[in-house]
């Protein structure tokens, strides 16, 4: 245990190596299924038909039972509609779904914050984008369901490009589009299939259960519900990136106006990209769109007035309900803001092991490196700590947290573990306390290799804009 | 998961891909600014193709390859990694430390046909479709399907 008085670095990490009951056996239902998605459903063998049984079993007890089951025997017989995978789809959501709740009351024991409060959900708003577009991407998801990962080849992967170059200028497409565009371009680059040597197969099945279940109309609106005024403090940001888009999502605490518990939130902004933008080239493109970034890199608050939010505590931005405010440390807002701010309740559709990320502040650790990995000895377990997320373009890196003393990170979950991103560290420099954030350059630098990579990223925009200026529209 | 491309000047091949079974891209004209060529060799056979965006065919790819794609291996090679681009190609790398020349070498010495241009026409509406890329709106609604795609630190 870490002492109390070290206040916001308390945190029970023996309860992040200890087993959650039912955990394997979800798992292991979810994985079941997954094996069948690899040598494909149009002829499916005895064993595919024992993961697809499987995984109906395992939601024998809940409303979609019947569906399920008759999804399940339809495709264990190859002749599974778009329904039917639609309902397979949405049971293995609904499993992973049952994993994320027991992993989040998990950490929410470990952090000891308060718990999350139900916001509801507000209604889809009423925009129904261009249906036809999701029955295309329906159609295509089917055809690879189908085929199974063995059976992709360059013909069948290309069938998604039409459809997301038709959903990308569409706003209210763009989950579908942003996660279709890299799925596919990670399908092309496994082409083909037979040869694989392996297969991520719960990564895949992952992608494509979830793009399945944003074709249903209405499933990716998640509007805001409320507007929110007072003090934005910055704790770090998340960088997501695969070739032809990009998110930043900055992590913060909230303070509301005249009083009122903190809460967590977030505020993202994202953009597509040519695959050949990378590295300071993405915070290039997402700068100009959200004034939170600079203030990240300044090491500043923001003052917001009718800020739109979601129920998720997803800061919907915009620029000009948000005013740069008085110069913010991330580790006092880590040590102050952080033990008292709730997180808000993720939505339904969105529950699931990747989506945790649960900022937290671990202090007076060791520090375990060795195969390139690092990992922090907190209370007498080892938290396994992921470099890899740390964004290239920035000054954190695995040395710097390797040396470091205090560290405000995001809890996440992947194979069975979970793991600290860091956000930023804090390290002893000639007897003080100096902070390394993994966003320092967000919003721009002076750092010297900063401004190099700074450099080399707007010409490679220049280039292109060039070229599109010359060669487009003619 | 992909990992992500290499940083790379753009102004001598402001496009490269591995798609459509081919290496393919777009090569400026060191000559003449609003011409560029349509460059690609098949994966397998390395049946190549050289043309200007105005279809007319490249002088220097009669009867192997040219500068041009030269340039292409050369760009995609640090663009994605000699190991990934071999493969695509299928392309049989001996020696050790094989780089961009060997590729080049390995399939130039195979003494590969030239192919049909027709291809060039795709390859060029695919460009075009890359560049638009930067036309498209950036937006702060979150996509939480990102989650799936955290930033490595590792390139190709």
């Amino acid at each position: 245990m870490v002492p109390d008085d070290e206040g916001g670095g308390l945190m029970r990490a023996d309860l992040l190596t200890d087993a959650v009951d039912g955990l394997d056996e979800a798992l292991a239902a979810v994985d079941g299924f997954d094996d069948a998605l690899v040598d494909g459903l149009l002829r499916p063998g005895p064993g595919q038909a024992a993961g697809l049984a499987g995984i109906a079993d395992a939601v024998a007890g809940s409303p979609p039972a019947g569906r399920v089951a008759e999804a399940a025997e339809k495709a264990a017989a190859g002749a599974a509609g778009e329904d039917h995978f639609v309902a397979l789809a949405a049971a293995r959501t609904a499993l992973l779904g049952s994993v994320h709740d027991a992993l989040v009351a998990r950490v929410e024991e470990a952090v000891g914050r308060p718990r999350a409060e139900e916001t509801g959900t507000a209604p889809a708003d009423g925009a129904e984008p261009a249906v036809n577009l999701l029955v295309a991407a329906r159609s295509w998801l089917c055809d690879l369901a189908r085929a199974g990962w063995r059976g992709i080849d360059h013909e069948l992967v290309a069938g998604a490009s039409a459809v997301v170059s038709a959903m990308l200028p569409e706003p209210g497409l763009r989950r579908l589009a942003a996660l279709l565009d890299g799925f596919a371009a990670e399908l092309a680059a496994s082409c083909p299939g037979a040869t694989l040597e392996q297969v991520p197969v719960r990564r895949w099945a992952d992608l494509w259960s979830r793009a399945l279940l944003l074709t249903l109309p209405g499933a990716a609106s998640v509007p805001a519900v409320a507007e929110v005024t007072g003090r934005l403090l910055p704790l770090g940001v998340d960088l997501q990136e695969h070739a032809t888009a990009v998110q930043a999502q900055v992590h913060a605490v909230f303070e509301p106006d005249g009083g009122g518990a903190p809460r967590l939130v977030r505020a993202s902004v994202s953009a597509p990209k040519p695959d050949t933008v990378v590295g300071a080239g993405l915070w290039q493109l997402l700068r100009p769109h959200m004034s939170l970034l600079a203030a990240v890199s300044e090491g500043r608050a923001m003052e917001l007035d009718g800020m739109p939010v979601t129920g998720e505590g997803d800061l919907v931005w915009e620029d000009g309900r948000a005013r740069m405010g008085e110069p913010a440390d991330v580790f006092a807002t880590a040590r102050v803001a952080l033990p008292s701010a709730a997180a808000s309740a993720t939505a339904p559709l969105d529950r699931h092991p990747a989506r945790i990320a649960v900022p937290v502040l671990l202090e007076g650790y060791a520090v375990e490196e060795g195969d390139g990995r690092v990992a922090f000895q907190v209370a007498g377990e080892r938290v396994a700590v992921d470099v890899d997320r740390v964004p290239a373009a920035g000054p954190l890196t695995p040395e710097v947290v390797a040396s470091s003393g205090a560290c405000v990170g995001l809890l996440r979950w992947d194979d069975g573990e979970f793991l600290l991103q860091p956000l930023a560290v804090e390290r002893t420099v000639r007897k003080k306390a100096v902070a390394v954030h993994a966003g320092a350059w967000a919003g721009g630098t002076a750092d010297k290799a900063g401004v190099r990579a700074e450099k080399a990223a707007t010409d490679a925009v220049t280039v292109l804009r060039e070229r599109a200026g010359r060669l487009l529209r003619k | 998961m992909v990992p992500s491309a290499r940083p790379r000047k753009l102004a001598k091949v402001p496009f490269v891909e591995l798609a459509d079974g081919r290496l393919q891209g777009v090569v400026s004209s060191g000559s003449d600014i609003g011409r560029v060529y349509v460059s690609s060799v098949a994966a397998g056979t390395y049946a190549f193709a050289c043309s200007t965006n105005n279809n007319r065919p490249c002088g220097g790819a009669r009867g192997g390859f040219c500068n041009h794609i030269r340039a292409l291996v050369d760009e995609a090679v640090l663009q994605y990694g000699v190991a990934r681009v071999a493969r695509y190609l299928k392309a049989e790398l001996t020696g050790e430390d094989p780089d961009a020349h060997t590729v080049f070498s390995a399939m130039s010495s195979t003494r590969p046909a030239q192919g049909d241009s027709s291809a060039a026409a795709q390859v060029f509406s695919r460009f075009l479709r890359h560049l638009s890329y930067l036309e498209l709106a950036p937006t702060t609604a979150p996509l939480p399907e990102m989650q799936w795609f955290p930033t490595t630190r590792a390139v190709a």
